[in-house]
């Protein structure tokens, strides 16, 4: 029985075509995957059926009536739901307030908890309808943003990238979540470029590639390989890593400690490690649980005792960003747009902005833009950034894109010591294997390189050792070959809320 | 359906073409203005824009632009400096008025010796001084207490505007000015007078000093690495700190460079167009540069023309007022008028008008 039928949808941004003649079917409790790389148009697709963009051509029917929602209200009308990748909650608020302000018309409170209860236990969703967003993990976050969606009783729910931010624990629960309600007959088109969890939860994928449908599959009965090369439409390499030895300390941690930043931050509790030349040490964990803060303590931008942090035997805790790149630390934050890079700025400016220390683009306070547009260049040819030029500015690149001039702005600055955070988040997967390949390549030259990243994949694959970061603690640093899944789960502290929701039970 | 959408990139075209076609604007709505007054509208706007400049009087007129134009532009491109970075200087005018008392406090302290090789350069430091100073109050607390420096700046505005009228009536009156408030009038003692360098030109010493800064600033904005580190922590403030900026050295930096040019500019005046200190001398040339500021998008050159363009509509104003018995308001009003095309127009350099369908959430 059909539910959504897709029929040659269209839809062409200037000099770009998002979707190309895209037509499939859902089936009503169906799980379906949309695969496909960073803008292969999987997020304009389901913004077409969620009603954010109207195509130009082609049409849809939802059980057999025509459908073209022109907005969000529609769509949700009709039944669409939508979770997103970002989360719109407000920290400040309950979860029962965050919920009554996403619905039309919002039950009265008392109503509406018992609602949430309801929902919660009936799929196995563990969620207190009382507590303050801020204090929630990712995974709870998203739970907020589910239920809400079930509330409205959709005949199909959309999923953007919902485990990004989950540990794999939290995905098993929102896995058993997903099965109940297409065992329930709601429909679940699932977005995303993870292999491994489509296997597990999909009937059916649809391959987008360059916003043209370029296969339609059971995920059940192909490789990992043969998926990934369908996306990328070429033959992808693993990276590899010329072996080096484990050299002298270069970067040593002892007892870093330090306060929230703010309301909503974590506190670093006692962390310690010691980064090798020549290894790649990867911390996991989830999102919110210190990643911020400990790249703030190690780039410079948050100030520590001096000898929590020692690079090469002195201590650096107390000195600025500039200081430690001079000394050879350089970093990459998480979020590219306002904090790598400022968006309304040049890649030429960008590029100046962190590497004018180690590149000496300063002579007696005058800025050398020659030289920094040449390093720009560089970097763009480098790392393969797709850029009309190096003037233009950096919010009109795709995020993999500016990825890809961030990550390689550092590591052309030839660092002693290099700390990222998320490297490859939302980047597509041929651009994600260029910046692993690049890290490695680093490290195998003799620096020391630190990944953060909640991409456990992306850990196992590239790290030599691996610790969690939980609450702001670090654990014991253990070598990565032989770790699995569950293992590096158990570590992470395991899911909040581990105990499944009595009603499942 | 007219809607707008962001522009991945700031257009050039109408960075530069949207102040004309604000102009323009102005200039339409202006008619119909004068129209609806009775009065003909292509006089009065020929009387504005046209006669001060062109016009068989303009002899008398372009002087004068260029006088009030001199401390909005100097001014103006100090307070650039803060407002790129998102440090909010509101208080310029009480800058402007200690940097005039500071300046005119030297000269009459010298007075009547003659040896305008020193006393005009000590005064000209006073005047940077004073404002530097005056600007500390709030950089200071600002960067120990993290006080509001937009409440802090203004409220000193106030206090400076009590220590001139203090002053014009207390230490600083003319000793033979027969009781009457206001100091010695400094055009009269050649050792400390701006007057013009070349009679009727409206070039003094600040006029040349505004065009200095003008330059200076352009040059700072683009080739120095501090006009670099001002603009990314405008921008992004979270950058900024990855970048290592030090934002109180920086609030400390823009506030001082605004203080010191208001300052400036306010000894300049009162040495010249001015005279003397008075407690009718703040003019409101420190807010006003605000919006000159604004109008020229803080941008050196920008600010140049904006703060002529204000002095043309202040000057030609006059004259309507004068001439065609025009009331006030309506001269107000349309400078109201002109500022608010500019910043209507604004919005065409980062965003577009589309028709159709909207697809933002």
């Amino acid at each position: 029985m059909t539910l959504l039928e897709l029929q040659g949808l269209t839809k062409a941004y200037p000099g770009v075509i998002a979707n190309s003649d895209v037509s499939f079917d859902i089936h009503k409790g169906q799980i379906h995957a949309v695969l496909g790389e960073n803008g292969a148009g999987k997020s304009t697709l389901v913004k077409a059926i969620y009603g954010l963009v109207r195509p130009d051509q082609g049409k849809m029917l939802l059980e057999g009536v025509p459908f073209a929602p022109s907005d969000p209200r529609a769509a949700r009308a009709a039944g669409v739901a939508m979770v997103f990748q970002h989360f719109s909650l407000f920290d400040a608020m309950s979860v029962a307030e965050n919920i009554a302000l996403g619905m039309e018309n919002p039950p009265k409170p008392h109503a509406l908890e018992a609602q949430i209860r309801k929902a919660s236990e009936d799929y196995g969703l563990p969620l207190s309808p009382d507590r303050i967003v801020g204090d929630l993990s990712a995974g709870e976050r998203q739970r907020v943003e589910i239920i809400r969606c079930l509330l409205q009783n959709p005949k199909l729910l959309i999923m953007d990238e919902p485990t990004s931010v989950l540990t794999p624990q939290e995905v098993d629960i929102l896995f058993g979540t997903l099965r109940l309600l297409a065992a329930n007959g709601t429909s679940i088109l699932y977005i995303s470029h993870k292999l491994e969890e489509i296997r597990n939860l999909c009937q059916h994928a649809t391959v987008l590639r360059q916003g043209k449908v370029v296969g339609t599959f059971d995920p059940r009965e192909m490789s990992n390989r043969e998926m990934a090369e369908m996306m990328v439409g070429k033959d992808l390499n693993a990276p590899n890593r010329v072996p080096s030895p484990r050299g002298a300390p270069l970067l040593r941690v002892a007892g870093l400690s330090a306060p929230a930043p703010h309301q909503f931050g974590t506190a670093l509790k006692h962390i310690s490690f010691t980064l090798h030349a020549g290894e790649v040490l990867g911390i996991g964990g989830v999102a919110g649980n210190g990643q911020d803060e400990l790249v703030a303590a190690l780039s410079g931008e948050m100030r520590t005792d001096a000898d929590m942090i020692a690079l090469e035997g002195r201590g650096i805790g107390a000195d600025g960003p500039n200081t430690r790149r001079a000394l050879g630390l350089c970093a990459a934050p998480e979020e590219r747009n306002g904090h790598a890079a400022a968006p309304d700025m040049s890649l030429v400016e960008n590029a100046f902005m962190t590497a004018h220390t180690r590149l000496s683009l300063v002579e007696r306070g005058f800025v050398d833009w020659p030289a920094s547009r040449a390093f720009a260049q560089a970097v763009i040819a480098r790392f393969d950034v797709r850029t009309p030029s190096p003037e233009t500015a950096a919010r009109a690149l795709s995020g993999g894109n500016l990825q890809k001039f961030v990550i390689g702005r550092e590591i052309s600055q030839n660092p002693r010591v290099l700390i990222v955070n998320q490297p490859t988040w939302g980047v597509d997967a041929s651009a994600a294997a260029a910046i692993r390949q690049a890290l490695l390549d680093l490290a195998s030259a003799g620096s020391a390189v630190l990944v953060i990243s909640q991409d456990l994949e992306e850990v196992l694959e590239i790290t030599d050792r691996f610790a969690a970061l939980n609450e702001g603690k670090l654990s014991e640093a253990v070598p990565t070959a032989g770790l699995t899944m569950e293992k590096i789960g158990l570590m992470l502290g395991g899911a909040h809320d581990l105990e499944v929701a009595h009603a499942q039970a | 359906m007219l809607r707008l959408e962001k522009r991945p990139q700031p257009s050039r075209g109408w960075t530069y073409g949207a102040p004309v076609l604000a102009v323009f604007l102005t200039i339409v709505l202006g008619m119909g203005l004068f129209a609806l007054l009775g009065k003909d509208p292509l006089v009065a706007i020929r009387t504005i824009f046209w006669d001060p400049i062109f016009g068989p009087f303009a002899h008398f007129y372009r002087p004068e632009i260029i006088k009030k134009a001199a401390p909005l532009v100097l001014i103006a491109v100090g307070l650039s400096f803060g407002f790129r970075a998102g440090i909010w200087n509101i208080g310029a005018e009480g800058q402007y008025i200690i940097g005039a008392i500071c300046g005119a406090a030297v000269a009459l302290a010298f007075y009547p010796m003659d040896a305008r090789w020193l006393i005009f350069p000590l005064m000209i430091a006073a005047g940077v001084l004073g404002g530097f100073l005056w600007a500390m109050i709030p950089a200071l607390l600002r960067v120990r207490f993290n006080t509001n420096e937009i409440l802090v700046s203004l409220m000193l505005v106030y206090v400076a505007d009590v220590l001139i009228k203090a002053f014009s009536i207390g230490v600083l009156r003319n000793p033979e000015g027969f009781g009457m408030p206001g100091s010695r009038n400094l055009r009269q003692y050649p050792s400390a007078a701006n007057l013009d360098l070349i009679p009727n030109s409206g070039l003094h010493w600040g006029s040349l000093v505004a065009l200095f800064a003008v330059i200076f600033a352009y040059i700072l904005f683009t080739r120095h690495h501090f006009g670099f580190q001002v603009r990314l922590a405008g921008q992004s403030p979270r950058a900024a700190r990855f970048a290592g900026i030090n934002a109180n050295r920086l609030v400390i930096l823009c506030l001082g460079i605004s203080g010191a040019l208001a300052g400036v500019a306010g000894m300049f005046q009162v040495a010249g167009p001015s005279g003397q200190i008075l407690g009718s001398f703040p003019s409101f040339y420190g807010f006003t540069a605000i919006i000159v500021a604004f109008l020229g998008r803080l941008h050196p050159v920008g600010i140049l023309c904006a703060g002529l363009i204000m002095a043309l509509t202040y000057i030609g104003g006059q004259a309507a007022e004068a001439q065609l018995n025009l009331p006030a308001a309506a001269i107000l009003t349309f400078q109201g008028m002109l500022l608010f095309c500019l910043l209507a127009v604004d919005v065409l350099t980062n965003y577009r008008f589309r028709l159709g369908q909207g697809e933002a959430r």
